[in-house]
């Protein structure tokens, strides 16, 4: 591996509008009188709630329990009672069942486990075990159960932890990996015991010199390597990165194991530490409140369960009207309509647009300029499977290979025609997938 | 002169020989087909609309005299049509039902809550973005998926909902698939009453964002000859159509919020504005 700045074929350069929030420190939220805890907040099999209304719970208490291997449990955000099981707006603009929980004050700790300081010595399937009991998922944004990952049936010799932070607006990961940089290492370092590795690689974007440095400090110790990416998006797109990082290319349709490597975000490497050193389950993290209408952009730890109303009470209210609220960064974030919806695991960003910068929709007919295909960074063409999806042409956009699309938005970000190329392509894939579970299986 | 009068000659003879030809191989390469399914196709009513489950009605026609298929699987014939290919062919023939399609939502844009919405004007593709951005997530999205799919012109888009005309829907059941939120059912077309509403939720949740969905207040099961013509599920009262309650049950309920209405008066529009 040479020091130079690496990178993937594709991709754009969007301006990165970080500096509002970059030089903002973490600040811990300060304790509400009730949290809606979102139940399902990970991708996979739904869990099976265990509480029920009037039940009093303790900070860090098992809420709902996993109910396969792809799932996650989800524990209390703080001590209280159990005040409403009741369905509440979801980060999708569908209403999703959850859990009220009317805080005590007290902010009582009943973490089910216990902390294990020596973890070096420590079983690695424990280790992993623990890392599925604390609810860990992947905090960049897919919401991924962690241990899956952490379980692969292929030879693996890389571990990779993504702290690319691609995203513009987004500084969370940043000012984690600049604030608790040891926790972020030791994180890496728990991971690639519980892999069998000796090493680990965080991949960091070049614009974050002063993470680098913190990461530097701290990472020889522990055998991890902190490695420079040339600033790119979407470099922290687990099949991009492991390019960037190894030279190796994911085969569609294929995992990262498939090429020998597990990528972890770095927010959920120090969740994992967090779980293993100090017997923490997954019930906070660090979020980015940002955009231009704030008053105060910056970066908070929140409990899971604070719904953005509040988060954006923090940031000091709005000084002008925004025109459209993001769960997430601004190229792959989603589109909320309601104030209501809380902080899952998963969300990395709160962020608000203002009217300036919203396009209205328009659909113009493609010029065959071709920036998406020189922009795709899966290396698919764009411009013939949006007018495939148009024509409903389902199986012609699948041998396009439209399912290898990781939806970046890089090619609507382009498009001088304005065309809802990323929509057009979630629609095939969604119309391919549900072709093919209509199919009578072979 | 005689160069005209050779490339006349010439041409001529060249006629004569090709038509020779091909009418030697029409003869020898010739396709047997079955006259009547020329026939049969004449008696469809050619709308190639795909309702009977064929690709068009002359493939439908050729199942016909196959004995694959029967001929009042076709919803846009009438019913002596069908008798009357049966006649031709000799065969027996089911009687079926006449069914129209029905759109199980009231929530027009004047009656329900929604976000803006910035992007491809296709239901579906609306449902996977954010659910179609609307307040009730089980109800009509209004990007008139439906009635693009619909060969007879028979749904209106009405203030962002899908509207049937019962007199102009034959009941092919294209558009039932087109519906992501699968709104859309076929019922009996003798059946009037409806209950245009589709969510299963509590009746407040669905009153904060849509004001004519059906709270399943259950006046209309107790309006009802026999509580039977009325199926409630949950919070959701449903037509039972295997036995199914007489056209005046609208009236008599004087349902609070018209979430009961009838198909032939929901069309016209009667009951825009009436909710309370």
């Amino acid at each position: 591996m040479s020091d130079k700045p690496r990178k993937f074929k594709g991709g754009v350069h969007p301006n990165d509008s970080k500096a509002l929030s970059a030089s903002k420190a973490v600040v811990n939220a300060p304790l509400l009188d009730k949290y809606t805890v979102i139940i399902n907040q990970h991708i996979g099999a739904p869990l099976e709630v265990l509480v029920k209304k009037g039940d009093l719970v303790k900070k860090g208490q098992l809420l709902a329990k996993a109910t396969g291997f792809v799932s996650v449990p989800l524990h209390s955000p703080t001590s209280g009672s159990v005040t409403a099981l009741e369905k509440c707006p979801g980060p999708a603009c569908i209403s999703v069942p959850a859990i009220e929980i009317t805080a005590d004050g007290n902010d009582e700790w009943g973490s089910p486990f216990e902390p294990v300081a020596d973890w070096q010595n420590a079983e690695p399937s424990a280790l992993k075990q623990r890392v599925a009991d604390a609810g860990i998922v992947g905090m960049g944004g897919a919401g991924f159960p962690s241990h899956v990952k952490l379980s692969p049936t292929k030879p693996v010799d890389t571990l990779i932890l993504n702290g690319a932070e691609c995203e513009p607006y987004l500084t969370a990961d940043h000012r984690l990996m600049l604030e608790q940089a040891e926790e972020v290492v030791l994180g890496a370092a728990i991971l690639a015991r519980i892999l069998g590795l000796k090493s680990a690689v965080i991949g960091v974007e070049n614009n974050k010199p002063d993470a680098i440095a913190a990461l530097n400090k701290v990472a020889a110790k522990y055998n991890v390597k902190v490695q420079g990416l040339r600033v790119n998006y979407p470099q922290g797109a687990e099949k991009q990165l492991i390019y960037a990082l190894t030279g190796r290319e994911v085969p569609i349709g294929g995992l990262p194991m498939d090429v020998g490597c597990v990528v972890q975000n770095v927010a959920s490497a120090a969740a994992v530490y967090e779980a293993v050193v100090k017997g923490w389950p997954s019930i906070e993290r660090i979020t980015t409140v940002t955009g231009e209408p704030l008053v105060n952009p910056g970066n908070w730890r929140f409990r899971i369960g604070t719904p953005i109303s509040k988060a954006i009470e923090l940031a000091g209210g709005v000084n002008v009207q925004p025109a459209k609220l993001l769960l997430g960064g601004p190229m792959m974030g989603m589109a909320q309509n309601s104030l209501d919806v809380t902080v899952m695991k998963n969300t990395s960003g709160i962020l608000l647009i203002p009217v300036e910068t919203v396009s209205q929709y328009t659909s113009e007919p493609c010029i065959r300029c071709g920036k998406c295909v020189t922009a795709c960074p899966m290396q698919i063409l764009p411009a013939t499977i949006s007018q495939a999806v148009e024509n409903e042409r389902f199986d012609w956009a699948e041998q396009l290979n439209v399912l290898a699309c990781i939806e970046c938005g890089s090619c609507s970000y382009l498009c001088p025609s304005r065309r809802p190329l990323n929509q057009h392509f979630k629609r095939a894939k969604a119309e391919i997938m549900a072709a093919r579970r209509k199919q009578p299986k072979k | 002169m005689t160069i005209i009068l050779i490339s006349i000659l010439f041409a001529a003879g060249l006629g004569v020989l090709l038509a020779v030809v091909i009418g030697a191989a029409a003869k020898a390469f010739s396709v047997e087909s079955d006259p009547r399914i020329e026939t049969v196709t004449d008696m469809l009513p050619g709308a190639n609309c795909g309702g009977c489950g064929y690709a068009g009605c002359a493939d439908f026609a050729k199942a016909i005299v196959e004995g694959r298929a029967d001929p009042s699987l076709c919803p846009v014939a009438p019913p002596e049509s069908a008798g009357r290919i049966a006649e031709y062919l000799g065969i027996t023939t089911q009687e079926k039902e006449k069914v129209i399609a029905v759109v199980k939502c009231s929530g027009s844009c004047a009656v329900t809550v929604r976000s803006p919405y910035n992007g491809v004007g296709d239901c579906r593709s609306a449902a996977l973005v954010a659910g179609g951005a609307k307040g009730c997530d089980y109800g009509c999205i209004g990007f008139a998926s439906c009635a693009r799919a619909c060969p007879f012109d028979a749904i209106e888009m009405r203030d962002g909902l899908a509207v049937v005309h019962p007199e102009l829907c034959v009941g092919c059941g294209k558009c039932v698939e087109t519906c992501p939120k699968n709104l859309i059912i076929l019922a009996p077309a003798a059946v009037d009453v409806h209950v245009y509403c589709n969510s299963p939720e509590k009746g407040a949740l669905k009153r904060k964002v849509c004001k004519t969905a059906c709270i399943g207040c259950r006046k209309c099961v107790k309006a009802a000859d026999s509580e039977e013509q009325m199926t409630v599920k949950g919070f959701l009262v449903e037509t039972n159509y295997s036995s199914p309650p007489l056209p005046d049950l609208v009236e008599k309920t004087g349902c609070p919020t018209t979430a009961l209405r009838l198909a032939s008066k929901h069309a016209a529009g009667a009951y825009e504005g009436v909710s309370k």
